[in-house]
């Protein structure tokens, strides 16, 4: 489906070439386009982008102070939340007004950075709900087992893989109110990537996650972005977002106030003084989760 | 040893049927989907009055009523739900509890009486039911609990029907949809996230358990063989929901248990007081004292409840303790 184009040598290339580095740039392959949306709580203005756009195929990062809006944006682009004002696109196709579960099926799959794991039931069972199209899901449908039997063997076998992957599988039969708060960050990516989302918003899921973890899981996502994901993910680890980032989107007080490379935030004088602050100072780039914390 | 007998009969019979089956709908509501349903008597009111008005104003034959009382539980539950369910959990907890009072009145209401009957309600309607008893006349028994073929036969229905529902409800509840209804319960945003209709399911649910709260009216109506509003009071959806956590809610036989259980007590409480009373022994206490002293007793019993074994009888401890934040 993706247009953009490979190096077949694997070499470290440029996914944004060309996209100039400014606050409400047109991408050349958007999955994801939002004009004018607004929201505000009583006189507060939670949100209001301009305009924004996500490249299909890359890792983006939003970032920006407590508060400026970045779960907003999420919880209004999910249809978790109502716009005040604007308009978005998934994959070409108009959101406004979709219910959150009908976003979820277009494929733009989010998480919470409240974690919601679902506390009484397994940690597998938590896997399994997110299967898409089960034929036991539906209510005639959940009477004929041998129906959905073979359907549900798949899913469990995909379901134990990204387990696997997330390093949960052995508590697949523990209560998932059971497990400790990095553990339930884990089971929640883990769980979205079960929708087999094309685009997953994931709102700070490093979040008291070890740094061990981290690498690992900052491998994981950058395979999966390779595999043709779109990843979009709030977070405020700069060690991160520097790290495997290749577009970095910057809201504050509601509205995207700068867009870039890593290298063209970290050098903005308005970012730096926004968000990043004098304290500050240049962050390994290429060394995420050094463990080197404010 | 009488006081036992008797108190054995109540919880396996008929009546302790009705109160499963409809604490099974309840089940399904809260138990499973973690809808507050306070209303659960209503469903029993139009179910019954499905077969009372069926029978008693159309002259229908019995199971084209008891259909009837299905169908009816079913709008009921569509009425109560559309404009509620996308609402937070406390609107349908209120809207039930209002609409099912506001049911009986309207029930009961004089410009009703040539359909319901008003505040006399119907009689003689359970005839063809027990025209059909295959069951041979007699009596029926063991351990000196005692039945006649007819109340052999109703309770060959009604349990018969609980069985049914048992089956269904477990079914469901060992499949995809019933995963989907139990993560509802767990936290809806993540559901829908997920991309589930959470309305839908939340609508299926509340039809199911309504429609079952629905038979439990119509087997009672079929009980008792005449039916009056006031028989359903608000205070029978708080023995339901007595008897759903006394067996422990999310449980296939928690809803079974309980009202067995619950009906057992409170016939040995109410025997007990009588034959105290009739021998004198508590001088200070009326005989119309006694009605009141068992909801006393209730209240006890769910305090005791709640502190020792907050999981009910056969509820998962493990469940109940886990971290649910
Ligand atoms: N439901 C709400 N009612 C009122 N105000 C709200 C609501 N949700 C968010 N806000 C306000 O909107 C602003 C943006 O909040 P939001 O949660 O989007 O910030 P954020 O960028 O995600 O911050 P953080 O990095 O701390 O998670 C805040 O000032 C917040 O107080
Ligand atoms: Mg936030």
């Amino acid at each position: 489906m993706s247009s953009e184009p490979r190096t077949a040598d694997g070499a470290v290339r440029d996914r944004m070439a060309g996209v100039e580095p400014a606050a409400g740039v047109a991408k050349p392959d958007p999955i994801l386009k939002a004009s004018g949306v607004r929201r505000s709580f009583g006189g507060l203005t939670a949100v209001d982008v301009g305009h924004l756009e996500v490249q299909r195929g890359t890792i983006t990062a939003l970032i920006g102070p407590n508060g400026a809006g970045k779960s907003t944006l999420f919880n209004l682009l999910t249809g978790f939340d109502r716009v005040d004002a604007g308009e978005w696109s998934f994959e070409g196709r108009r959101l406004n007004g979709l219910g959150g579960h009908r976003v979820a099926r277009q494929g733009m799959v989010r998480t919470f950075q409240l974690t919601k794991a679902l506390t009484r039931l397994t940690v597998l069972d938590n896997m399994l709900l997110a299967a898409p199209g089960q034929v036991g899901e539906h209510f005639l449908g959940a009477l004929l087992r041998p129906r959905w039997r073979h359907q549900e063997e798949a899913n469990r076998e995909r379901a134990m893989e990204l387990l696997a992957r997330f390093k949960l599988d052995a508590k697949k039969d523990d209560l998932a109110g059971s497990l400790s708060g990095g553990q339930r960050k884990l089971l929640e990516m883990a769980r979205s990537l079960m929708v087999n989302p094309s685009m997953v918003m994931l709102d700070e899921p490093m979040a008291g996650v070890n740094p061990a973890l981290v690498q690992s899981l900052l491998g994981h996502i950058t395979s999966l972005r390779d595999e043709g994901m779109t990843v979009l993910f709030v977070e405020h680890d700069m060690d991160v977002i520097m790290g495997i980032s290749d577009w970095i989107v910057v809201l504050a007080q509601g509205s995207v106030i700068a867009e870039g490379r890593p290298e063209d935030i970290r050098s903005n004088q308005e970012v730096v003084d926004a968000y990043l602050g004098a304290h500050h100072d240049e962050p390994g780039a290429s060394a995420p989760g050094s463990g080197e914390e404010a | 040893m009488d006081i036992l007998t008797i108190s054995l009969e109540t919880a396996i019979g008929p009546i302790a049927a009705v109160y499963v089956l409809a604490a099974i709908g309840l089940n399904m509501h809260f138990g499973y989907t973690g809808l507050l349903n306070f209303g659960q008597v209503g469903f029993m009111l139009v179910g019954a009055y499905g077969v009372g008005v069926g029978v008693g104003t159309f002259g229908l034959s019995l199971w084209v009523a008891v259909v009837l009382s299905i169908a009816c539980a079913a709008v009921l539950a569509l009425l109560l739900g559309i404009p509620t369910l996308r609402l937070r959990a406390d609107y349908l907890a209120i809207t039930t509890i209002a609409v099912a009072e506001a049911a009986r009145l309207l029930y009961r209401a004089e410009f009703a009486r040539p359909l319901t009957g008003g505040v006399y309600g119907r009689q003689s309607l359970a005839e063809g039911f027990y025209d059909a008893n295959p069951v041979p006349p007699g009596r029926y028994g063991v351990l000196g609990v005692d039945f006649s073929a007819n109340q052999v036969w109703l309770m060959l229905v009604t349990w018969g029907v609980v069985g049914v529902a048992l089956l269904l409800t477990s079914a469901l509840m060992h499949s995809p949809w019933g995963r989907v209804i139990k993560g509802i319960r767990e936290d809806e945003d993540a559901v829908r996230s997920l991309g589930k209709d959470v309305f839908v399911y939340k609508t299926q649910s509340l039809v199911l358990g309504g429609v079952l709260g629905g038979l439990a009216g119509a087997m009672l109506a079929i009980n008792q063989q005449n039916i009056t509003p006031d028989q359903f009071m608000p205070q029978v959806t708080f023995y339901l929901w007595a008897m759903l956590l006394l067996g422990g809610a999310a449980r296939t036989f928690g809803p079974v248990l309980g009202p067995m259980v619950l009906w057992f007590l409170l016939t040995a409480f109410d025997e007990t007081l009588r034959t105290l009373a009739s021998e004198d022994l508590l001088p200070f206490i009326d005989g119309s004292d006694i009605g009141a002293l068992r909801h006393a007793f209730v209240g006890l019993a769910l305090v005791l409840l709640i502190v020792y074994r907050p999981q009910g009888l056969i509820g998962d401890r493990k469940e109940m303790l886990v971290n649910v934040k």
